[in-house]
């Protein structure tokens, strides 16, 4: 009977969970809509402070890993296209690799990981300290006042931090290739000669998505904080775990999308 | 002092308080009249803080009707109600990346068509009268518990409310600081003739500052006793309101 009990508890809390966050969602898309109405009343200085930690903040460690992952995939792959003697081709999987998949997606995890946790706590911490409740006392709504700002920065935050990683791994294969004595000049030929700008484009929209998606995810996190003393705790890990899954379900999708329209 | 027993404030009827699926208080009905300092009291738990987050807007009542200058809360008039009250919350709850300054234009910047210079001058002038004058600049995380709620109480009043809400002011403070901002309640009441709406168990504080107070029973789940809590300390048969109130000393 306890396990009954245990496992109705859970569907009941999971489905009013569910239920709060569509109430979440849907009220910060009406500010967002709200937010394009009356530019006015959008908090950009809020905006470029979150900006400012998500982005530039974040880049020693998105240029980091964007560089080893150019070179982890350049020795692996090498090491393959080296039996057919074609491994200046690593160019071309690099750049393909980086721009269409695995730039926004990493980038995205780093996000989720650094900056979706960093939101989650911070409005978990708010929420907390009674500083929701007190926006809503003055009638200002706290999704427009916390929610947007953040998830707006995310959404920026994202094209600018891909960028700079697909940088930073073109830049550790060319270091491996370079080793393997294959000149700068041909593999930045190679690179330049796959990337479209439509495959450019394409990578950061969707960084621009998952960028959405951490965002929102990380403060809805924040606001739905328990008041217990591992709530904030909680809500940061939530936003990660949600962050990642929703970024790697969206990803997943967008790429059955190309493959259905040939993109 | 109050000024009307005919036009409350604050008006309670036949409210059942607490959270959907969990009621607290049952058949609460009650008065705040204008220019009152009117205190919710009673042991932890007893649902004082629940009626003053259903008097603030936060939670709606279970049942009852409940009027804050004769408006009804909902949706449609949470904008104009929200105007009309001020609340300082327990932590003091001002926000952590603002100054005092800051925090007490904020209301203004939002609600107000003040220009900049004006907003300024006039959270200075609030700021003042709590006695933060020379703390404007300082962040939150700078300053003592105490002058949060100094602070809080100035950004409550930024918009001229016609009641404040205060949550356990006294909560964590030494006597001295506690009885400092008894001092200042009473002098923002009367400097501004400011309703106040107080939730506490301090005995000297509410001695020391209080019209009438409404006491709650958690076991009964029920408004108690309801009048001057001097009078209610001296002429009460109740023993749960006899033991509240000789439980330590007094300060009338």
């Amino acid at each position: 009977m306890k396990c009954l009990e245990s496992i109705g508890r859970s569907c009941a809390e999971s489905w009013s969970s569910f239920f709060e966050w569509c109430a979440y969602l849907g009220e910060t898309v009406c500010e967002g809509f709200g937010m394009v109405l009356h530019p006015n009343r959008f908090r950009f200085g809020d905006a470029a402070l979150a900006f400012d930690r998500a982005g530039p903040g974040g880049l020693p460690i998105t240029l980091l890993i964007g560089l080893l992952l150019g070179l982890i995939l350049a020795f692996e792959s090498a090491a393959s296209l080296r039996m057919f003697g074609v491994e200046v081709y690593v160019a071309d999987l690099i750049a393909i690799g980086l721009f269409r998949e695995l730039g926004p997606l990493v980038t995205g995890i780093i996000l989720a990981g650094r900056s979706g946790s960093a939101f989650a706590a911070e409005i978990g911490t708010m929420k907390v300290d009674e500083e929701l409740d007190a926006l809503s006392t003055m009638g200002l709504p706290p999704v427009r006042f916390l929610v947007l700002p953040r998830v707006f920065a995310a959404m920026l935050a994202m094209p600018f931090l891909t960028i700079c990683g697909e940088l930073a791994g073109l830049l550790g294969g060319a270091v491996v290739l370079h080793l393997m004595g294959i000149p700068a000049s041909v593999y930045w030929k190679h690179v330049t000669e796959t990337s479209t700008i439509f495959m450019i484009v394409f990578g950061l929209a969707k960084s621009m998505l998952f960028g959405v998606l951490v965002g929102l995810i990380g403060c809805i996190s924040g606001m739905r904080t328990k008041n217990t003393a591992d709530g904030v705790g909680v809500a940061a890990t939530s936003a990660v775990v949600g962050g990642i899954v929703a970024i790697a379900v969206a990803d997943g999708i967008l790429a059955v999308i190309c493959f259905v329209f040939n993109v | 002092m109050p000024t009307s027993s005919t036009n409350p404030i604050i008006s309670l009827s036949h409210v059942d308080a607490g959270y959907p699926g969990a009621v607290i208080l049952e058949d609460v009905s009650l008065d705040v009249q204008r220019g009152e300092i009117f205190i919710l009291l009673g042991g932890s738990g007893c649902g004082k803080s629940t009626i003053m987050k259903h008097m603030i807007g936060l939670n709606p009542v279970l049942s009852g009707k409940l009027l804050v200058d004769g408006i009804e809360w909902s949706r449609k008039t949470r904008a104009k109600l929200c105007r009309r009250i001020g609340v300082m919350y327990q932590s003091g709850a001002l926000f952590g990346s603002m100054t005092l300054l800051q925090n007490v234009m904020l209301p203004l910047e939002e609600f107000t068509k003040m220009s900049r210079a004006d907003r300024v001058k006039r959270a200075e002038e609030l700021l003042a009268q709590v006695d933060l004058a020379d703390a404007v600049e300082k962040m939150p995380s700078e300053i003592s518990g105490g002058m949060k709620k100094r602070a809080a109480i100035a950004r409550a009043m930024a918009l001229d409310p016609s009641v404040i809400f205060l949550d356990e002011p006294s909560a964590g403070l030494d006597p001295i600081t506690s009885s400092a901002l008894d001092d200042l309640i009473l002098k923002l009441r009367k400097e501004k003739g400011m309703t106040f709406v107080v939730v506490t168990h301090e005995l000297p504080s509410i001695f020391k500052i209080a019209d009438r107070a409404a006491m709650f029973d958690k076991a009964r789940r029920g408004m108690i006793a309801l009048g001057d809590p001097r009078v209610l300390r001296d002429t009460s048969t109740d023993p749960f309101v006899k033991s509240f109130f000789n439980r330590g000393p007094s300060c009338a």
